[in-house]
């Protein structure tokens, strides 16, 4: 393999591996199973209640998160060796509200109502746990590219537990999906009424409990000894 | 007995180790240990066995709370009856009541024992007994007129989320029976709380204003109900909360029996009382001035403490901390009622508020013992020296 030698701007690590390798693969799967940010590390739970009582809000989440953890794992794992150590957060701080204020801007620019309804939860992008502690415990330590992966698969992660609950509170909570009406009429006309626990936010903690309680009874490797 | 026990046998024999369905052995080993007390010996540590195990005390309570559930079936009746000006004799009132609450009961029991069968086979244990009890109580908290599919929803999600994701009976944190009353009140709050649910099929006919009398309260009107009314209990409400008469009579059965703990019924009441006079005194708008003795026999409040919160699972365990446990029922019981007119009901949530402290309370009552007596020790130990 003489791809070796290839001159790299990015990686720093002398052997190369191929883009998709199985340890890359797994920085990319990990997150949504076996070390998912919301159901195993319970990080980033409050935007997890606030924002999920709609598909679409939610949705607009999760690809606003993907970006900023992925651009934020990208400029932070180019920086890792020129940031000094004691004042790494505020230099991660400084990068990702730069990343959140682009994604605030665009929002605000083409999809003002999403914007309205997520308003300050956007903003909160910059404290979310999950973003930090990535940058923190992978991007200040890993090359370009698995940063990269890392960022895009813990947000995806994130994304997909917020999307899961989503769906339920709008299907349940207003017979809806992304706003389109989802229960026919009929069902309406036949006694069912729509759930409204489910758009108070402790429904929000609930649903994300029971997906801790199914995802922990199916995946073993999730338990915990004691 | 002998024939009885010799016919439960051959029907359990396809059931028993190595036959074709001793996947569902919990099914029939429920029925079987419920007539009969299981033979089990102590083989390790101590070896007193009562013959009064978990289902005979299930039996208990619920042989304490048929009074009410009787008395309910009535005036769910009367009720009727009365504000829709008809002639009617005790055995119309009787009969309106059980077209209504029977298939109430029957849908609960059939839901939640499904589920806990389910659970059972799947996790290969047996049945717990613990839905006996919250399966009955489950329709007797709940309004006369509530859709028997949010019964069943009501009843998966307390059975669900409030027992079987901590454990099974014994291991809930929060009452199961109200976790489903909690459900059903925040989910569909227009079939849990208003003027036309507490009477049967109110809805339909404009006559009837069948409001609780907290509910009253809480929208400033007067009251036209005398206390013996009160008492009885032929008033509005969910189907068994409202004769305190006939909770005291099942209260009777429970403390005597020693299943409920008289602490937290007697330290409830004095909870209630204390901060009911002292809203009396208060009195500022006509929720404060509210006597403080009506506050004890309308609502839920009989029945809350009697068979909610006397749950020997979900209460305090020490005996200090079940009186801490009972009063502090009490006075957020009525501070809810008082300051939140939007829930007239606060025994509900205070019972289940308390819940959630009750493990404190212990722990605190337990450390407060074992500095006591570590004191006393070293005081001895002093004495000696």
């Amino acid at each position: 393999m003489d791809n070796k030698s290839k001159p790299n701007l990015f990686f720093i690590n002398k052997k190369s591996e191929p883009l998709l390798s199985k340890k890359n693969r797994a920085l990319l799967s990990d997150p949504l199973d076996d070390n998912n940010p919301i159901t195993v590390q319970v990080l980033g739970i409050c935007s997890a209640l606030a924002i999920t009582v709609q598909l679409k809000p939610a949705l607009v989440m999760t690809l606003s998160v993907v970006f900023v953890m992925g651009a934020s794992n990208v400029i932070i794992s180019i920086l890792r060796n020129l940031i000094p150590n004691r004042i790494r957060i505020i230099v991660q701080l400084v990068v990702i509200a730069s990343l959140v204020a682009l994604v605030e801007q665009v929002l605000k620019a083409y999809s003002y109502d999403v914007y309205k309804e997520l308003s300050i939860f956007i903003g909160l992008i910059i404290t979310n746990c999950i973003v930090m502690g990535r940058l923190e415990a992978f991007a200040l330590g890993n090359g370009v590219w698995k940063s990269f992966l890392d960022g895009i698969g813990n947000a995806a992660g994130y994304g997909i537990i917020l999307i899961i609950v989503a769906f339920f509170r709008e299907l349940l909570g207003s017979g809806k999906l992304l706003g389109f009406q989802i229960v026919p009429e009929f069902i309406y006309g036949m006694g069912y009424e729509n759930n409204g626990l489910m758009l108070l936010s402790p429904m929000a903690l609930i649903t994300v409990g029971v997906m801790i309680w199914i995802q922990r009874s199916r995946n073993r490797k999730l338990i915990e000894e004691n | 007995m002998e024939f009885i026990r010799k016919k439960i046998d051959i029907i359990r024999k396809p059931f028993n180790k190595g036959e074709k369905f001793e996947r569902f052995a919990p099914a029939i080993n429920a029925f079987d240990t419920f007539l009969f007390v299981p033979n089990h010996t102590t083989k390790t540590g101590s070896h007193i066995r009562d013959a009064v195990d978990l289902k005979r005390t299930m039996v208990t309570v619920i042989i304490a709370l048929l009074p009410a559930l009787f008395y309910g079936i009535y005036n769910t009746g009367y009720q009727y009856f009365v504000q829709t000006d008809i002639d009617f004799t005790f055995f119309d009132a009787i009969l309106h009541g059980s077209k209504k609450i029977l298939p109430m009961i029957a849908v609960s029991y059939a839901v939640g024992l499904l589920i806990e069968f389910i659970f059972a086979i799947y996790r290969g244990h047996e049945v717990n007994e613990g839905y006996l009890v919250t399966g009955l109580l489950i329709p007797m908290i709940m309004p006369v007129d509530i859709p028997l599919w949010m019964v069943a929803v009501s009843v998966a999600f307390a059975v669900l989320i409030a027992k079987e994701a901590f454990g099974g009976t014994g291991m809930n944190i929060l009452n199961p029976a109200l976790t489903a009353r909690a459900f059903a009140f925040f989910a569909y709050p227009t079939y849990m709380s208003g003027n036309k649910v507490w009477v049967s099929e109110a809805s339909g006919i404009d006559g009837i204003s069948g409001e609780t009398i907290l509910g009253y309260l809480a929208a400033g009107s007067n009251i036209d109900y005398t206390f013996t009314e009160m008492f009885n209990g032929s008033i509005p409400g969910s189907i068994a909360e409202t004769s305190t008469l006939w909770i005291i009579v099942g209260a009777i059965i429970l403390v005597f029996t020693g299943v409920a703990s008289w602490r937290i019924i007697v330290g409830g009441i004095l909870g209630a009382s204390l901060v009911g006079i002292l809203f009396n005194l208060w009195g500022i708008n006509p929720l404060m001035q509210f006597n403080w003795i009506n506050h004890l026999v309308v609502g839920g409040f009989a029945f809350g403490i009697v068979f909610m919160a006397t749950d020997p699972v979900s209460a305090s365990q020490t005996q200090t901390g079940k009186w801490i446990y009972g009063f502090l029922v009490g006075v957020f019981c009525i501070l809810i009622r008082v300051f939140n007119p939007a829930y007239p009901e606060g025994v509900m949530l205070a019972i289940l508020l308390m819940n959630v402290f009750a493990p404190t309370i212990d722990h605190y009552v337990i450390e407060r013992n074992i500095k006591k007596r570590r004191l006393r020790w070293e005081s001895s130990k002093i004495n000696l020296t």
